[in-house]
Order: structure tokens, then C-alpha cells, then sequence
């Protein structure tokens, strides 16, 4: 065997055994070898550095937002300027970070080690949605250089299509090109989720990371395609002036709403359901045992998919729909309020009599418990119809779902990504700097959005760029202004740790964490086609009493 | 509001206080359900933090327990949800004898117009203890208008009204935002609420008015020849206008509507659209030709006429008595109770 | 190392299927483990694709229906000055067009190369045709200026079976912008599937076909229906409404 050369990126094999050892991140070199892929595992990678460059962007709009928020007069840029900033903040965060976040890095990654495939089914159709996302990332990004977008991320007519003169269509063409890459994502993964499974992977074997996914994928699917109609039709509406949504020709603007909504309630779920997944794995392995109520937890998922997509106009209480409707979209909104409140029971009660170690990936799922929590008890505030009346568009809807999309899909995100970072990477991360991002994110995201709860109560608008009328509001913007420091702070650290470990960080062995599930039954990074041989699975999913059964000593945690 | 630090808007109108309870009791449910899984997280999570030597213990699943964690959030959800309807269909019923106030928005202002006549802008003056309607459309794009104080928002949208109401309990000035994004200066679009009492809001009233909006429809009328149709016998080419306020009208095409304000609206801007039978479809549309205000003052007008007989009759003339301005013959605007009183 | 892996999965899982069988099935991707479950792949996931199309073009039938039932007077008006006729061809040609996709199919099934060939031809002849009878309608709309936009007009035409009445230009104009979306995007559709289908003669002319493998012809032929279907939906609501009159 020839000696490897040093490549910065790649980790180098310590043992030398291991440098025998050929893995997908060791098979070929070169920009082009990465760039032309196939490889799941690489495009996972692929995902994981562009939607880190946007997940900063529009990270650094909303520390910009909230600088300008620090004092009740506009000063710091000017009201346009701020309009765009959280316009911007909100279509880099949604389309091009959130919603590619779980599913197209550690879905992408896990989906076909987790059922024992070597690949997705369709490995061309995942690269083309990894460019599609690039040319949709571009064009937002020349959008965003040359004048930005001010409608706020939701688009509402007439607003957009006949007053504004910012470009929209651009953005709209960026927003339906990365739609379409998560279609294709979703695509894939229902495809191999039904087809790719290994002998013996039966439905009710799957790790629920697969549920959460499947279930993600179908509102990716069903979900995607209507806004992209509705962008479609909004341009077309701005170029020609068709009437559709106009009310000056006769069109109807809360149509839009009704189209946009169906579409970006589910799109919350795409977030949310991802990050399920992943708590539900590291609260498993943590706790050294198999989930409470496993098919309660598979099926809500499902549920969640499907009830999902009736609830889109409790968004518009105020809108003008008729009382009646209102009540029936208030009582769906509890349905779907209900799978997600088994599923929190059910992980709490998967704690009952385990062997609860507290690593980093355990800490950021506590944190996930508790924001996630928040976030949807407070939903419950915003579906009882008389007080959405008061709270919506105020600043108690910004802290919910800031409180479900960030404390929730992001906690998720990050802890995911500690999780499984021994398997992509080879290399173990630094535990204790770890345990203290996840502290900081914890304590900075609880300062920066509760006090939002209690702004959007005392009636504080959203998208207001100067309250210097009501200067009442100043304490809590201080407050929420000095948690997102803190809480960028924490969003710095993991990646200033987990590139230094790329390099310096210990080699993991193959289950580091002697976890269950088929992806820790192949090397870490594993070869190219994810298992020398093709498993048979002949387990339970969560078989972590066989795990801990037959060697007695300690389980390997990572220090 | 001297106060800088609130955790609480103000309690100024009916609604407030109905609001506030549920969101109190909200409160205390979820704190109750938070604190309970915060509690048995925490409490598991020391319990049995790992021990060497000491194995988890596998634990399949239980159905009686998802039943119960499902069942009882859902009749919690339930009583959440039966209340949060209760309290909106309060917020959205206006009384039937409540004054009315237009209001038009516009990219970056509020116009209010008092059916009165008085004309204002950015600011909203009532008087406590009176019920009020605003009858709200906008002139470009969606707005909101929103008052924390009063615990009510409804978005104001392009071609066609919208309503709220509320009755004010508490003198003082509170704000009014325009809560739906609506462009440069959306966090200018504010303004005030002026509760007063019934006293000081009559002396202001008196202060500067220009007459009825009514009035100012019934010229409109008759400038853009509306008359020479809509004749108040039989005779006319277009429909008696008298007495059709609130009533149900047939169509052409055989459906029924009930002739409220945004119907009164949309015959004025789009005459074919909801035609009455037995008329032949002549009527140009105003569209373009007359302005939002315009519009709502040919609509306070058609209102007037439509219910002038019952103020003449008995029945309901208590409720409807003449209002302060007493010179006014049109006398049908709902007025003040003379009785109104601070609660 | 590709193809061990590959005849390692089989002889480890699917032995019933025969190595060499597969082995030497040069259409066999690496990461799956039998055509059979290549092909079982490639069908669900044209069925899937097919979903997510109907929820595409869903938005746009949830916006006419709600347009038609508040505006139907104009609408019925605007529906009468389509060429009923021309739609009608138009559903024919597609229809036939169906017919010799399935003829395609059965021909690669079957193996019969000429009989393939033929059928892709006149299938991708009776695209063209319709995208030709396509072409002269807009141009027909074109020049009586019911394009909406500046030059739009529609002015006093009567409502069908409403004599005196006219219809509202501003709904009609409602009507042709969802009139050009809808049949925009479903030609969009049909030069895809043009594009398709161009590869799969090319494919065919090469004799990369057999009854063993010709999942693309039945994917494609998926594709091809699914966009007729469409059209079958689009000809009654665009040009048949209240045609009695």
C-alpha cells in the first residue's frame, strides 16, 4: 500500500492497520471526485457545507435585526433596509437552511445506512437536487447583493405583486428552484425507505429516525409542488398583471394566503419532524433503551404528516375567512397538537429506568424537550381562537415559532450532527466544549425569545422597525438583544470545535457510542457502499438490552 | 403606561378582561403540563443517570398509558378550544345597535370617518361605554388595525370591508398599530385611541363636524345621478333603495343575498356581478369613479334610508334615539345611549 | 469492487433471481441488488413524481374553481369564444396518442423492435400535433386580444343564455390568465415529454431494449399518460362550460 498523502479535509488514519482501511472519504481525491459524486454520504457533506454558508447569512441578518431592535428608534439602518434585512433573514433561514437542514445532511447520510442500503435509490436524482439547491442558493444570494427582497418571506399579495419594486420574481425562481431539490429528496428517500430495505428490515424495525423521515418526505412531496404553483403564479401576476390575486382586477388576495399556507404550515413539519427523529435516537442510545410505545411514536409522525396539511388557515384568523371556518381550522389545530404532545410523553417516559448518561448529544435533546415544549404548549395560546385574535402578528408568534424551528429543528440539528459526527467524520468530538455550546444555546435562545412571549402580549408588532411610540417595549428587546449574543456565540463554537477535530480530534472506533441501529455496524467513516457485506437484520430497532447484555464494563463515551 | 417595564397591556374594553382569562387560565394549564414533563424529565434524568453495573430495564410500551396521555390533553385541548371559540365569536358578533366608524387604510395612515362626519386621522376618539363597529377596508394593500388595549385585531383588505367592534371601558389613550406588514413605513402606521368619557366625546363631536356621512352620500347620489334609477317608487329602472339595508335580496340567477355592507359595496363597483331580479343589467360600474371614502359615504346614505321607516315607526326607535346633533334629519345614525355610563 | 458488491448482495439475498442473470445485466445499477427491485424502484418513483404533479397543478384547479364559482357568467362567456373545436381535436390527438404508448410498451415487452420504433414516431408526431393546434388557439387568442395584460379586451360579450348581459372583462381576464397558466404549463409538460421520448427512440434505435429491461419505456409511457389525463381534466373546464346555451 502506497503511503496517502496529507489532504487537509480528510483525517488521517492514526493505526496502521487503519490506513488500509478505504472509505468514502479516502476513495478518490480532488474538487471534481466531490463535485460529481454519487455518493450519498458525500452529498450529505455537500449539504452540510452550503447550508452551514447560509445558516450564517442568515444568522448574521438577524443579529442585524436585532442590533436595530436594541433602541426604539430607527437607527441603526434604514426602514427598507431593516424590511429586507428580516425578508432575507426569513427566506435564507426557511428555504435554504431549515427545511434542506436534517433532511438532506443527516437524512441524506443515514436513510440508506439506517436500512442497510448502499445507496439511495436514485443516487443521480440526489446530486441534481444538491445543484438544484446551489443554483437556488446563487440566484438568492445575487438577489439578496442587488437589492434584496422587503415582503417579508411570505410573499403576501397585493403587497408583492403590485407594490413593491424589489425582485421578487428572482427570489420566487430561487425559492421554486429549491423546492424542487426537496422534492427530490423526498422522492429518494420515500423511494428507498420502500424499495432499498435490507432483508429482514421489516416496517416496524425501522429506527424512527426512518419514520420521522418518511413522514417528512411525504409533506415534501405533497407540499412542495403548491407553493411552487403559487410563486409561479404570483410572478406571472407581477410581470403581466393578470388579476389573479389583484383585488383591483377582481382577484382575491386571501386566496394567495390560503395557497402560501397550505404549503408553509407543512413546511414548519418538514423542520420540526426531522429533528423528532433525531431526539428520538439520541434519547434511546442515552438512555440505554429501546423507545416507550415505538409504534405511538412511528404513527404520530404519520399523523402529524397528514393532519398537517388542514390546519393551514390558522394562520388567518384575522384574515378574513368566515367565523366558521376559523373554528374548524381552531379545532384541527388541537388534532395536530396532539401527536406531538404523545411524542414528548412518550420520550419522557422512555427515561423511566434507564442508564441515562449526559454526553453532548443527550444535552442538546433535553434542551430539545424543554424548548419544544414551549413552543408547542404556546401553540396551543394561538390556536384558541380568542386569544390569536390579540397574539398573532404580534411578537408571542415570532417567540413560538422561533421556539419550535429553532429550539426545536436546530437543538435537533446540532445534536444530530454531534451524534453521528464520529461516523461522518472518523473522529471523535471534544466532549467538554461541546456540553458547554450546548449550555450557551440552551441559556442564550431562552434569553433571546421568552421575552418575545411577553413583548407579543403586550401587543408588540412584528416587522416594526422603529417603536419609539411605544418605548415601554425597550427592556425586553434589551433583553432579547444580549440572548442573541450569547446564542451566536454558541452557534460559533461547534463549528470552530468539530472542524478543529476533523483534523486533531481522537479516531472513533466503529460505535463509539455502542449504539443500536445498522449505521453503527459499518466502519466510521464507512466505505463507500456503507457494509462490506449486506446486512441481515435479524433484531428489534432499539435492541439496546442485547447492546449492554453480554460485555459488562462501561460503554465507551467519548471524553 | 408610565411604567417601563409592563408585563400586561391595558384592560380598556370589554373584551380585555374575557381575553385575559383565558389567557390566565391558558397560562396556568400549560404551566401545569410544562412543569409536569420538565419535572419527570429532571427527576428521571437524576433517578437514573448511569450507574456502572446497573443495566436499563426494558420497557416495551404501554397502551393504557398513551390512551390516558392521549385523552386527557384532548379534553384539556377540548376545554381550550371550546373557550377560545366562545370568546372569538363575542369578538366577532358586533351588536346590532353598535355607531359605526369607516375607516380607510392607505400605505402609511388610517382615515377614520365617524358616521357623524367627523373626519380623523391616525387617531380614533370614543366614547366609553359605547359600543362601536369600524367598517374597514384599504385603498392598496392589506393592513391590520390592531388595539393591545382592546385585545382585537382584524386585517383590513383591499376591495371589500372587513368589520370589528368593541366597547371601550377605560378612559385614557392607547395605541393602534397596524399589525399586517404593509411596506416602507409599516412601523409608522400607528396611532392612537382616544377613550373618552361620554361628556368630554360629545364636546369634541361638536367640535368640528362637517355633516353626516350620510349626508355627504346623498349628495353623491344625486351629483352622480344614481336618482334618476334608483327612484324611491316603483317606477325607476333600478331598484327602490328604500327599506334594503339588512334585507335579503333575490338575484337574477336565482340565489338570495343578504344586503349588507360589503353587497352594498361591491353593486356600487361591480354591478353584475350580484344582480337583482327583475332589473335589467344597465347599471355602469363606479369602479375608478369614486373614491374608498366616497364609497362608504353612499353606503352610510343607502344605510340611512334603509332605516329611517323604523326610526319613524315605534318599535326600535329607544335604541336609535337622535343623537346630540340634534339639527341632523337623518337622525338614523346609532347614537349614544344617553344612559351610558364608566364600568 | 462495484460489481462484487453488487453480485455479493445477490448470491447473499436474492439467490432465487441467479447470479449470472444479473451479473451480466449491463442496466443494473451497482446499489441495487436486483433488477427487479431497480425496476419496482424506478415505477414508485415516477408514481411519486406523478403526486407531486397533481398537487402542482391542484393549486391551479383550487384557483379556477374558486374564480368560476364567484365569477361564472363571465366565465361561461370567456369559455365560449375558445374553439371548441380545435380542443377537441386536441383531446383526440392525445388520446390516440395514449393508445400508441401502450402499443410501445407491449412492442418492448413483447420485443418487437419495428413495431416499437413506429409506435414511439407516431406518438412524438401526435405531441407535435397538439403543441402545433396549441400554437394556432394562442395565436387565435392572441390576435383577439384576450391575452391578458395592457392590450387585453373583452369588451360586450354576452353571457351565454343571460341575453342583454355581458360579461365583466376583468373576470374574463381571470379566466384566460388561468386559461394560459394551466395550458402553458401542461405544453410545458408535453415538450418535456417530447424530450423523453426523443431519448427513448434514440434508446430504442440502439436496441437497448428487451423484454428483460425497458423501464424507461414504461416510466416514460407513465409520464405520457399522466399528462393526457391532465388535458382530459383541462378541456371540460376550459372550454365546455355551459355549452348548452
Amino acid at each position: 500500500m502506497q503511503p496517502t498523502i496529507p489532504h487537509p479535509m480528510i483525517p488521517q488514519p492514526v493505526f496502521p492497520e487503519a490506513a488500509e482501511q478505504k472509505n468514502y472519504l479516502n476513495e478518490k481525491y480532488g474538487a471534481w471526485s466531490w463535485l460529481m459524486t454519487t455518493d450519498h454520504k458525500r452529498i450529505a457533506l455537500l449539504y452540510l457545507l452550503s447550508i452551514t454558508f447560509f445558516f450564517f447569512i442568515g444568522g448574521f441578518f438577524a443579529l442585524l435585526i436585532r442590533l436595530e431592535l436594541l433602541t426604539p428608534a430607527g437607527d441603526l439602518v434604514q426602514a427598507d433596509t431593516y424590511n429586507k434585512l428580516f425578508t432575507m433573514h426569513g427566506m435564507v433561514m426557511v428555504f435554504f437552511f431549515l427545511i434542506p437542514s436534517i433532511p438532506a445532511v443527516l437524512g441524506n447520510f443515514l436513510v440508506p445506512m439506517m436500512i442497510g442500503a448502499k445507496d439511495l435509490a436514485f443516487p443521480r436524482i440526489n446530486l441534481l437536487s444538491w445543484y438544484l439547491y446551489i443554483i437556488g442558493g446563487a440566484l438568492m444570494m445575487h438577489c439578496m447583493l442587488t437589492g434584496g427582497v422587503d415582503t417579508g418571506w411570505t410573499f403576501y399579495t397585493p403587497f408583492s405583486t403590485g407594490f413593491t419594486n424589489t425582485k421578487i420574481v428572482e427570489a420566487g425562481i430561487a425559492i421554486f428552484i429549491a423546492g424542487f431539490s426537496s422534492i427530490l429528496t423526498g422522492l429518494n428517500f420515500v423511494v428507498t425507505i420502500h424499495r432499498m430495505r435490507a432483508p429482514g428490515m421489516t416496517w416496524s424495525r425501522l429506527p424512527l429516525f426512518i419514520w420521522a423521515h418518511y413522514a417528512t418526505s411525504i409533506i415534501q412531496l405533497l407540499g412542495t409542488p403548491v407553493i411552487a404553483i403559487t410563486i409561479v403564479l404570483v410572478a406571472a401576476e407581477r410581470a403581466l398583471h393578470l388579476g389573479i390575486f389583484d383585488p383591483k382586477l377582481g382577484g382575491d388576495p386571501l386566496l394567495f394566503q390560503h395557497l402560501f399556507w397550505f404549503y408553509s404550515h407543512p413546511a414548519v413539519y418538514i423542520m420540526i419532524l426531522p429533528s423528532m427523529g433525531v431526539i428520538t435516537e439520541i434519547i434511546a442510545c442515552f438512555s440505554r433503551k429501546r423507545i416507550f410505545g415505538y409504534h405511538f411514536v412511528a404513527f404520530s409522525s404519520i399523523a402529524i404528516a397528514v393532519f398537517g396539511f388542514l390546519v393551514w388557515a390558522h394562520h388567518m384568523f384575522v384574515a378574513g375567512i368566515s367565523v366558521y371556518s376559523a373554528l374548524v381550522f381552531s379545532f384541527l389545530s388541537y388534532a395536530v397538537a396532539l401527536p406531538s404532545a404523545i411524542k414528548v410523553f412518550n420520550w419522557t417516559a422512555t427515561l423511566y429506568k434507564g442508564s441515562i448518561h449526559y454526553d453532548a448529544p443527550m444535552l442538546y435533546a433535553f434542551g430539545f424537550l424543554g424548548l419544544f415544549t414551549i413552543g408547542g404548549l404556546t401553540g396551543l395560546f394561538l390556536s384558541a381562537l380568542g386569544i390569536d385574535v390579540h397574539v398573532t402578528d404580534t411578537y408571542f408568534v415570532v417567540a413560538h415559532f422561533h421556539y419550535i424551528m429553532v429550539g426545536g429543528a436546530v437543538m435537533g440539528y446540532l445534536g444530530g450532527i454531534h451524534f453521528w459526527w464520529p461516523k461522518i467524520s472518523g473522529r471523535l468530538y471534544p466532549e467538554g466544549w461541546a456540553r458547554l455550546a450546548a449550555l450557551i444555546v440552551f441559556i442564550g435562545f431562552n434569553l433571546t425569545f421568552f421575552p418575545q412571549f411577553l413583548l407579543g402580549y403586550m401587543g408588540m408588532p412584528r416587522r416594526y422597525y422603529d417603536y419609539s411610540h411605544m418605548p415601554e417595549f425597550q427592556i425586553l428587546n434589551v433583553m432579547s438583544t444580549a440572548g442573541a449574543t450569547i446564542l451566536g456565540v454558541g452557534y460559533l463554537l461547534p463549528m470552530v470545535y468539530l472542524l478543529w477535530s476533523m483534523r486533531r480530534g481522537k479516531p472513533a472506533s466503529e460505535n463509539p457510542w455502542n449504539a443500536a441501529g445498522l449505521e453503527w455496524k459499518t466502519a466510521s467513516p464507512p466505505p463507500t457502499f456503507n457494509f462490506d457485506e449486506e446486512p441481515v437484520v435479524t433484531w428489534e430497532a432499539y435492541n439496546y438490552d442485547e447492546l449492554d447484555a453480554p460485555h459488562k464494563e462501561e460503554v465507551p463515551v467519548a471524553k | 403606561m408610565l411604567n417601563n417595564f409592563p408585563l400586561w397591556p391595558d384592560q380598556a374594553s370589554t373584551m380585555a378582561s374575557r381575553v385575559d382569562a383565558l389567557y390566565i387560565f391558558l397560562l396556568l394549564v400549560t404551566g401545569a403540563m410544562a412543569l409536569l414533563v420538565f419535572a419527570c424529565v429532571a427527576f428521571f434524568a437524576a433517578r437514573f443517570r448511569h450507574r456502572p453495573g446497573v443495566r436499563a430495564e426494558q420497557i416495551e410500551g404501554s397502551n393504557a398509558l398513551e390512551i390516558t396521555w392521549s385523552a386527557i390533553p384532548f379534553l384539556i385541548f377540548m376545554a381550550i378550544f371550546g373557550w377560545g371559540a366562545f370568546v372569538f365569536f363575542q369578538e366577532r358578533t358586533p351588536p346590532a345597535d353598535a355607531a359605526e366608524v369607516y375607516v380607510v387604510a392607505k400605505q402609511w395612515m388610517w382615515k377614520v370617518e365617524h358616521a357623524e362626519g367627523q373626519r380623523e386621522i391616525n387617531e380614533l376618539h370614543v366614547p366609553v361605554g359605547r359600543d362601536v363597529k369600524l367598517i374597514m377596508t384599504s385603498q392598496d394593500v392589506i393592513h391590520s388595525f390592531y388595539i393591545p388595549a382592546f385585545r382585537i385585531k382584524q386585517d383590513v383588505l383591499p376591495g371589500r370591508y372587513t368589520v370589528e367592534w368593541f366597547r371601550a371601558t377605560k378612559p385614557g389613550v392607547y395605541h393602534l398599530f397596524c399589525a399586517e406588514y404593509c411596506g416602507t413605513q409599516h412601523s409608522g402606521m400607528v396611532g392612537s385611541i382616544v377613550v373618552q368619557q361620554p361628556a368630554d366625546y360629545e364636546a369634541w363631536m361638536n367640535g368640528a363636524s362637517t355633516g353626516p356621512l350620510s349626508a355627504s352620500g346623498e349628495k353623491i347620489f344625486a351629483e352622480l345621478g344614481c336618482s334618476t334609477c334608483h327612484r324611491s317608487d316603483t317606477q325607476g329602472r333600478g331598484p327602490n333603495l328604500q327599506g334594503v339595508f339588512g334585507k335579503p335580496v333575490q338575484l337574477d340567477d336565482g340565489r338570495t343575498v343578504t344586503a349588507d355592507e360589503n353587497y352594498l359595496r361591491e353593486s356600487i363597483l361591480d354591478p353584475g356581478s350580484k344582480r337583482v331580479k327583475g332589473f335589467q343589467p344597465i347599471m355602469p360600474t363606479f369602479q375608478g369613479l369614486v373614491s374608498e371614502e366616497q364609497v362608504n359615504d353612499l353606503v352610510a346614505y343607502i344605510k340611512a334610508i334603509s332605516l329611517s321607516k323604523p326610526i319613524n315607526g315605534a318599535k326600535t326607535s329607544a335604541n336609535r334615539a337622535v343623537s346630540g346633533d340634534s339639527s341632523d334629519t337623518e337622525g338614523q345614525t346609532p347614537p349614544l345611549p344617553s344612559g351610558s355610563k364608566v364600568q | 469492487m462495484q460489481n462484487e458488491a453488487g453480485a455479493d448482495g445477490l448470491t447473499a439475498v436474492h439467490e432465487h433471481h441467479g447470479e449470472a442473470h444479473a451479473a451480466h445485466n449491463p442496466a443494473l445499477l451497482h446499489h441495487f441488488a436486483a433488477p427487479e427491485q431497480q425496476r419496482d424502484a424506478a415505477s414508485l418513483g415516477m408514481w411519486v413524481f406523478l403526486a407531486t404533479e397533481i398537487m402542482f397543478f391542484g393549486g391551479l384547479f383550487c384557483a379556477y374553481l374558486v374564480y368560476r364559482r364567484w365569477y361564472f357568467p363571465s366565465f361561461a362567456a370567456a369559455s365560449k369564444s375558445m374553439d371548441a373545436g380545435l380542443g377537441a381535436t386536441n383531446t383526440a390527438v392525445l388520446i390516440c396518442s395514449s393508445l400508441t404508448v401502450v402499443l410501445a410498451v407491449w412492442a418492448a415487452q413483447t420485443a418487437r423492435r419495428t413495431l416499437l420504433i413506429g409506435s414511439l414516431i407516431l406518438t412524438m408526431i401526435f405531441g407535435l400535433a397538439f403543441l402545433g393546434i396549441k400554437g394556432k388557439e394562442y395565436r387565435d387568442k392572441f390576435e383577439e386580444h384576450h391575452v391578458p395584460g395592457v392590450s387585453f379586451s373583452f369588451e360586450n360579450v354576452p353571457v351565454p343564455g343571460h341575453p342583454g348581459e355581458y360579461a365583466n372583462p376583468r373576470h374574463a381576464q381571470i379566466f384566460f390568465a388561468l386559461y394560459f397558466v394551466m395550458t402553458g404549463i401542461h405544453a410545458l409538460h408535453m415538450i418535456v415529454g417530447l424530450g423523453i421520448f426523443a431519448w427513448l427512440l434514440t434508446m430504442s434505435w440502439k436496441g437497448r431494449f428487451s423484454p428483460q429491461w425497458h423501464t424507461p419505456i414504461e416510466i416514460g409511457g407513465l409520464y405520457w399518460h399522466f399528462v393526457d389525463i391532465i388535458w382530459i381534466y383541462l378541456f371540460p373546464l376550459l372550454y365546455l362550460i355551459d355549452r348548452h346555451a
